[in-house]
């Protein structure tokens, strides 16, 4: 029997991260980690540790459609794992990123005011008013706060829809964060 | 001469996300410089559990007479 570490326990992390959203949407935040963390390992570490040990989303996955057997465990469509479609998918990602970005700048140069929605999918708009208290911080704050929780709900989403179809992982295929570290390290590896 | 089965990661498609690597029951895969999986070959014994994990469905077992 492999031995268990502290790490191995991290998807209650990724539970914990969506419940606090119910709560107070300033704890979105935290989610910075998820997207620093990867970026700095590797660059300055040249690996992947993060996708292969602490990534608290691939843990759920795999927990849910492995253990839990929500998974129907069908290859991934080729096309999933094709490199248009990944660097694809990084790219719509990247340009809502900063679509995100940008209103967080509207709201803090005063353009436009605090909306207390979170947008699934790009696209359906959820009134999520009762996480946050006008005032409390600077607008642009909450606005980046919901902004980034929406991005994390969504893709998510998406995880564990590819997730139920397919393998249980299938989300690392064309996971953003996944693309782009694997561009690095192949970078630094030259 | 016996028959020897190993698993056979695509370096190609691989998405390094070391799903193969957390069910090797013989600690056999390593994640090469966070670019893609790589299998000890001595090490492994073909059980097939990281082709069947594998996200990607990049890895193959192979099957041949060793000595």
């Amino acid at each position: 029997m492999k031995k268990k570490h502290w790490y191995d326990y991290l998807w209650i992390w990724e539970i914990l991260y969506f419940s606090l959203g119910f709560f107070n949407i300033l704890f979105a935040w935290l989610g910075m980690i998820e997207f620093l963390l990867p970026l700095a390992l590797a660059i300055f570490g040249g690996n992947k540790a993060f996708c292969n040990n602490f990534c608290g989303r691939g843990q759920l996955f795999q927990k849910l459609g492995g253990s839990c057997k929500l998974s129907r465990n069908r290859p991934t469509p080729k096309f999933m794992t094709a490199k248009w479609f990944r660097y694809g998918f990084l790219t719509f990602f990247m340009v809502m990123f900063g679509n995100m970005l940008f209103q967080t700048y509207l709201v803090a140069a005063g353009a436009n005011s605090l909306k207390e929605v979170i947008t699934l999918f790009w696209t359906f708009r959820v009134p999520w008013d009762w996480t946050y208290t006008a005032g409390t911080t600077a607008d642009w704050i909450a606005q980046y706060s919901f902004g980034l929780y929406s991005m994390m709900l969504t893709s998510t989403l998406i995880g564990l829809i590819v997730m139920a179809l397919y393998k249980p992982r299938t989300w690392c295929t064309f996971c953003p964060m996944g693309c782009m570290t694997q561009g690095i390290c192949k970078i630094k590896a030259k | 001469m016996r028959k020897k089965r190993w698993a056979v990661p695509d370096e190609n498609i691989c998405v390094s996300c070391g799903a193969c690597r957390k069910v090797c029951p013989k600690e056999a895969i390593t994640i090469w410089k966070g670019c893609y999986a790589v299998v000890d070959a001595a090490a492994c014994v073909g059980c097939g559990l990281c082709a069947k994990t594998c996200p990607a469905g990049c890895i193959a077992i192979k099957e041949a007479e060793v000595e």
